[in-house]
């Protein structure tokens, strides 16, 4: 098959899932609903009760940034893993068409949510009074980080999708990815939990992500450790998940069709 | 004659139990071959495999020329799939659903457009064109499903059971366009549980039970298997039913047991199978009456495809006691 039509399917699947994106209007709203809601909610309700060494918006932000590509990441495996049991995807294999075209389409629209999500929490934090301390360098490195973060999460969203029997089951993982920010830095430092908690608090995945977007934005991480300390630990996480997940979705996307 | 389908003992298990138990297949070009099975039998399994999804355990295919295992690119340029459950997208219009297809097929940019509207106009969607799937009733699901099977013809559409759920109206109208693929030369690979639309549609029948195929035919060669006539029997009470099945399938029956087509204990009824010669319905009715099991009513009719499915599949009710796919192994 030619890179042509590789090309050209990719288009045809990536323009399918942009569509059912904008057209599924439960999921579009609540997907940009949660950020101006979660960032309303953290800031003025319990916000004023968190002590944080500062202003809590100035805290916050990275936290739900992370916590909205979880529940990003959670409509991409529904989306795909509809897709696979509905019977479209069979009807995509019996043609002539480039097997990968069918992950790339679900990638490309899943960034694209969560590009969004992510864009509606900046734009929102700096309207209640977000202030980043840093210069035009480091908002882009920040920037780099959220793109790598979100594209690794998304192939492991696609992975949960294929390995998941049906929509619901695969619906379980948005809930997983919801409740896993919170046992880290992102809404409160470790340092305040107790020490087991705090253990899995500072070496989880999510929190080098998150002490990353801070330290690159305020100019110090939460955790005292240096930032270029857990840019390197944030870059590794993401390119772990990355490659394991890309590896395990396309396994599982030549398994599952052809089992 | 040319064949568009030639499977050679296709085998497939799924956790040790048989779904295919080593099944052949010929389809003519140009004709229609339906397989025919209750839930469970294999069909869908074999659209499957075929439709180059499912790799079999066993067994070889060529389809339009290309071999299954070889070259399955080639397989995919030249069959359609029309899935049990139409697999058309819900939240996209029935036009964006059918330029999908379309550029999916690798039609030229220009020609999308015209081949869409076309195929919208020929599947009697035009008028819904613009209106997300979503709100399409079942019948123009399954045209819209068929439509994009034939956004470029192929050379085999496989329809699996294309007509479940709809109501009969709406079935006649998708007979009539299967009629009309056929009319343009493709040949149709037809699974279905309802034996009228084999008659109505097919020129070939299979029925496959228990993952292998028991009888092969025309509608007619199938129905004349059965004899000429079938005699239904109405017994006034079980005991009387009873007496009268045991009395039929006791091997002293003049040499020759009368062939049970169906048995039924909860209306009790029985159909025999006969020449249709009121000699033989006499005599059927005479030995029964001397055995103490006198028939209450008869009523004589050709044979049915459903007869013949009822016959052939009987043996693997759970009551009986020597299923027919047993003795087979």
């Amino acid at each position: 098959m030619s890179l042509v039509y590789a090309v050209t399917d990719s288009r045809v699947m990536v323009a399918r899932c942009l569509r059912r994106s904008l057209r599924d209007p439960e999921a579009f709203f609540t997907a940009l609903m949660l950020p101006i809601v979660l960032m309303l909610l953290f800031v003025y309700v319990f916000g004023g009760a968190l002590n944080t060494g500062g202003s809590y918006v100035d805290y916050v932000v990275p936290g739900l940034i992370v916590l909205c590509a979880g529940f990003g990441a959670g409509t991409t495996a529904v989306s795909l893993a509809t897709d696979m049991t509905n019977g479209i995807v069979d009807r995509f294999r019996s043609m002539p068409i480039s097997g990968p075209s069918i992950l790339i389409g679900q990638i490309a629209a899943s960034l694209a949510r969560n590009l969004i999500a992510t864009a509606l929490v900046i734009g929102v934090g700096l309207g209640i009074g977000w202030r980043p301390t840093t210069s035009g360098p480091r908002w882009l490195a920040a920037v780099g980080m959220i793109i790598l973060f979100i594209f690794a999460l998304s192939w492991l969203a696609a992975a949960v999708g294929l390995l998941a029997g049906g929509p619901e089951a695969a619906n379980s993982f948005t809930f997983v990815l919801m409740f896993i920010p919170y046992v880290s830095t992102a809404f409160v430092p470790a340092r305040t939990m107790p020490t087991a908690l705090r253990g899995f608090a500072e070496h989880q995945p999510f929190t080098p992500i998150i002490e990353t977007m801070r330290g690159l934005w305020m100019g110090q991480t939460s955790t005292g450790v240096a930032l270029g300390h857990e840019a390197w630990v944030a870059i590794a996480y993401c390119l772990g998940i990355l490659a394991v997940s890309f590896a395990g979705a396309s396994w599982l996307f030549r398994h599952r069709t052809a089992a | 004659m040319a064949y568009t389908v030639v499977a050679d003992g296709i085998r497939k298990s799924y956790g040790g139990r048989a779904v295919l138990d080593g099944v052949d297949l010929a389809i003519e070009q140009g004709s229609v071959f339906a397989l025919l099975g209750p839930n469970g039998a294999g069909k869908t399994t074999m659209v499957r495999i075929l439709a180059t999804l499912v790799a079999p355990d066993a067994g070889t295919a060529v389809i339009a020329g290309c071999d299954l295992l070889g070259d399955p690119v080639g397989v995919k340029g030249a069959i359609s799939l029309t899935g049990q459950y139409a697999a058309i997208d819900d939240l996209l219009t029935g036009r964006e659903n059918l330029e999908m297809m379309a550029r999916l097929r690798h039609l030229p940019r220009r020609a999308v457009r015209s081949r869409v509207d076309d195929l919208l106009a020929e599947f009697d969607l035009a008028d819904a064109r613009d209106r997300r799937v979503k709100t399409y009733s079942g019948g123009m699901r399954r045209r819209l499903d068929l439509a994009a099977s034939m956004v470029k013809r192929p050379d085999l559409a496989f329809l699996d059971e294309p007509t479940t759920g709809l109501d009969p109206r709406s079935r006649e109208q998708l007979w009539g366009t299967v009629r009309r693929l056929v009319d343009e030369g493709v040949t149709v690979l037809l699974t279905t549980q309802y034996l009228e639309e084999a008659d109505q549609l097919a020129d070939t029948v299979a029925l496959l039970t228990a993952g292998r195929i028991v009888a092969q035919g025309t509608p007619d060669e199938l129905k004349s298997s059965l004899g000429a006539e079938v005699a239904r029997l109405h017994f006034a009470d079980p005991a009387g039913y009873g007496a009268a099945l045991g009395h039929l399938e006791s091997a002293h029956w003049e040499g020759a047991r009368a062939e049970v087509a169906r048995a039924d204990e909860a209306l009790r009824i029985i159909d025999v199978a006969t020449d249709g010669s009121a000699a033989q319905v006499h005599a059927l009715l005479g030995r029964l009456a001397a055995a103490g099991a006198p028939a209450a009513r008869v009523s004589t009719r050709r044979p049915s495809l459903d007869d013949v499915f009822m016959s052939l599949t009987a043996g693997d009710a759970p009551s009986a006691p020597q299923p027919r796919s047993e003795i087979a192994r």
